[in-house]
């Protein structure tokens, strides 16, 4: 018995007559939705591109000095610098915005959906399967669809980049609020805590660096995913690389691809800068703590 | 600083009044059972009609198995087990963290099962709090602000909340450390700052789940001995949980074991030393300083040889004759002990032909109360000649403890002795200069103490 002699099933088929049903009955709500992304990018875009380039530079300087100090700060500088040098800024700027749109959307429904997975055994393995299989799938399958939906642009860019970089985010933050130390939870419940408020004022708190490290990831595949983007059609520094593919300049596709590069590891410092950063930083010095801590024994030992 | 003798002397007075009188119990356990698992009401079904815990596994654990027990106000209630005993869980059923499977379980009146969630919060907020193991403290708040916490939740205003917070935080003292944050701390200030924020939340019961289990012995230590003071200052009724025996023999009123989540035995230390409900509690009980715990008048004899203030040298004589002894206490009409007397001074006195005991009576006699520890009777014990002897509170006689039988109640029941049951749970930290000066002070004041009692 070959492969062959098993009947075949017609999945493939399936999928595009859904596809079309999608198309036709939902295209209202495509449109919508093509409308407000293309709105959101439009507006950031503006925003990246109206100012002097050197403004937005500065701008970008000063997160990476306030996220982690003056090294990142100068690093960011002289990356920054160097697209500008190969004349990819404009470029770039477009794939910031393109990053930002997409991250933010993806961290929008990310994030809720971790708590309600970290709430919920059963919610948590519905989803899991679902991210995996969004994860895994290569990326150019749903990228066709979504040029269907959403027509070429930056728009299916924008829905194929969110579907690809939001499992991160869900996974990050199921995890770093089912890790939050069961007895703390717990001491906030024993005092007559509502869930809501165990969940905003310890649950959260506790699992911000590790949520942090999920945002850092989404992301970095946000940016992963703008070469893809560029292939039905939005602007930027993946537009470029696929002209170079398309042909064969290699000068363009190594400048555009480096470009991406320091564009991804600025954005990975800066967004992993906050994510580590200590939450309060106190001037007490463990040295002077010593002495104290013994006064403050022998005075609870005298009481 | 209050000694160890007073201390001990006050609990178990007030222990015993309580006990006398008719008080409601502010926890009323009544036959709870708690089940994890697939099908608990099968377990429950099955183990009250006599199966064993191992026999449900398959339906369930069944962690705590018909615990009844009632804390009464201002009491330390322990509860003590080893882990997988089910103590945790157990405490865990007295604010509703878990609902029991089966039975009722009652905090200041109310019904826990009956509640619904709302009154559920409500109890923890005002009547239980708890302070945790590990601590269980907000690392991204200060220690005024953690303190806070309770009274936060309750909806009480800032500048309110942060001032009992503060309260809280001097009681356990720590004032100097309000602005700072836990993880500036070490371990035992830590569990102050947990402490403080239960004291806080200004609720009648306190639930101490192996509080000071994760210390260090010298810390844990100076934690037992604040708590209890701060039980006398606040009248806080207590139910702590530990595994350590020595630490329920410290701190308890009473005690509860369990073994397999059930309790097998609630007493006083005493009880539980003296009288041993199982193989087990016995076996268990057998690596206790027993010194520490038996009281005198548990130990003490009937007075032999103690003569009235009114009789003359020629009575004492031959009371001494009679009992072979070369000195006898001397009591006046209502059985107050006044000193004794000496063999060869009253011979002396006979021969002159004296007719009282005037001048013969030596008051230096060392006399403790009943409810001293016996680790607090062997100095004085050792530099008396006569059996030591015991009076009440209003310093009547009331018994003797000869020597043989204070050294021989102090000798474990169990011949071979099966080694020490805990393991030890941490690492033994050497006292620093100023705990040793500290321990030393200590034992001076407790020897105040006792020549403060004797008469």
């Amino acid at each position: 018995m070959t492969p062959d002699s098993l009947p075949r099933i017609p999945l493939g088929e399936w999928a595009e007559r859904f596809v079309d049903w999608i198309t036709g009955a939902w295209s209202g709500f495509f449109e919508v939705v093509t409308m407000i992304l293309q709105d959101c990018y439009g507006a950031l875009e503006t925003v990246l591109t109206a100012p002097p380039w050197w403004v937005i530079l500065l701008v970008l300087v000063a997160l990476a000095f306030w996220s982690k100090g003056w090294k990142l700060a100068l690093g960011t500088l002289i990356g920054l610098a160097v697209i500008a040098m190969l004349e990819q800024w404009e470029n770039a700027m477009a794939t910031l915005a393109l990053v930002i749109v997409a991250a933010v959307i993806s961290l929008i429904v990310a994030i809720p959906l971790g708590i309600w997975a970290a709430k919920s055994s059963r919610v948590s393995s519905v989803v899991r399967p679902v991210l995996d299989f969004m994860q895994t799938m290569p990326a150019f399958v749903y990228l066709l669809p979504a040029v269907l939906l959403l027509s070429v642009g930056p728009v299916p860019g924008i829905f194929a980049t969110i579907i690809f970089s939001i499992a991160p985010g869900v996974r990050m933050t199921e995890l770093g609020i089912r890790q939050v130390d069961g007895e703390v939870v717990e001491a906030g419940q024993a005092f007559g805590a509502t869930p809501g408020r165990i969940l905003r004022q310890i649950q959260l708190p506790l699992a911000l660096p590790t949520i942090m490290a999920g945002v850092n990831q989404v992301i970095m595949l946000t940016l992963s995913m703008v070469v893809i983007a560029g292939l039905v059609g939005a602007d930027g520094l993946g537009k470029d690389v696929v002209a170079s593919l398309g042909t064969l300049d290699v000068a363009l596709g190594v400048e555009a691809g480096l470009s991406v590069v320091i564009l991804a590891m600025i954005l990975d410092r800066i967004t992993g800068g906050f994510g580590a950063r200590k939450r309060r930083r106190r001037a007490a010095e463990p040295t002077a703590a010593g002495p104290a801590v013994q006064a403050a024994g022998a005075t609870a030992a005298a009481a | 600083m209050a000694s160890r003798a007073s201390t001990t002397t006050e609990r178990s007075r007030s222990g015993r009044a309580r006990s006398g009188t008719a008080t409601e119990p502010i926890v009323s356990v009544k036959n709870v059972y708690k089940i994890f698992g697939p099908r608990p009401q099968e377990a429950l079904k099955r183990i009250r009609s006599g199966a064993e815990r191992s026999q449900v596994s398959r339906y369930g654990t069944a962690a705590v198995i018909d615990a009844s027990f009632d804390v009464y106000p201002g009491e330390i209630f322990v509860v003590m087990g080893l882990s997988g005993s089910g103590k945790s869980t157990l405490i865990r059923t007295l604010n509703g963290l878990w609902d029991a499977t089966a039975g009722s379980v009652k905090v200041g009146g109310v019904d826990l099962a009956e509640a619904d969630k709302r009154q559920l919060r409500e109890v923890r907020a005002k009547r239980v709090s708890m302070v945790f193991q590990h601590f269980a403290l907000l690392p991204h708040r200060s220690n005024l602000e953690n303190a806070a916490y309770p009274l936060e939740i309750q909806g009480v205003d800032k500048a309110e909340r942060q001032r009992k917070a503060r309260q809280a935080l001097e009681l356990v003292g720590l004032k100097d450390w309000v602005d700072h944050y836990p993880s500036e701390l070490s371990g035992g200030m830590q569990q102050r700052v947990g402490l403080a924020r239960a004291l806080a939340a200004d609720t009648d019961v306190l639930l101490m789940d192996e509080a000071f289990s994760a210390l260090d012995p010298m810390i844990r230590r100076e934690m037992q001995d604040q708590l209890i003071d701060l039980q006398q200052q606040l009248g806080k009724t207590i139910v702590f949980i530990t595994h350590d025996l020595n630490e329920a023999m410290r701190i308890g009123d009473r005690i509860a074991i369990m073994r397999n989540g059930e309790i097998v035995q609630i007493g006083t230390a005493e009880e539980i030393l003296s009288r041993p409900a199982t193989e087990y509690v016995t076996k268990f009980v057998a690596d206790v300083d027993k010194s520490k715990v038996i009281s005198a008048g548990t130990v003490a004899r009937p007075v032999r040889g103690a003569i009235p203030s009114t009789t003359g040298p020629t009575r004492a004589r031959v009371t001494m004759a009679q009992e072979h002894l070369s000195a006898v206490y001397v009591l006046d009409r209502a059985r107050h002990l006044l000193g004794y007397v000496i063999d060869e001074e009253v011979v002396a006195a006979d021969a002159r032909g004296a007719m009282t005991l005037d001048g013969l009576i030596h008051t230096d006699a060392y006399a403790v109360t009943a409810d001293t520890v016996l680790s607090e009777v062997l100095a004085p014990s050792a530099s008396s000649r006569l059996p030591l002897a015991v009076v009440d509170d209003d310093g009547v006689m009331v018994g003797v403890i000869p020597r043989a039988v204070l050294l021989s109640s102090m000798v474990p029941s169990e011949a071979p002795r099966t080694g020490p049951i805990h393991l030890p749970t941490g690492p033994i930290t050497l006292p620093n200069a100023e705990q040793l000066e500290d321990a030393a002070r200590r034992a001076g004041s407790a020897t105040d103490e006792q020549e403060g009692t004797s008469k």
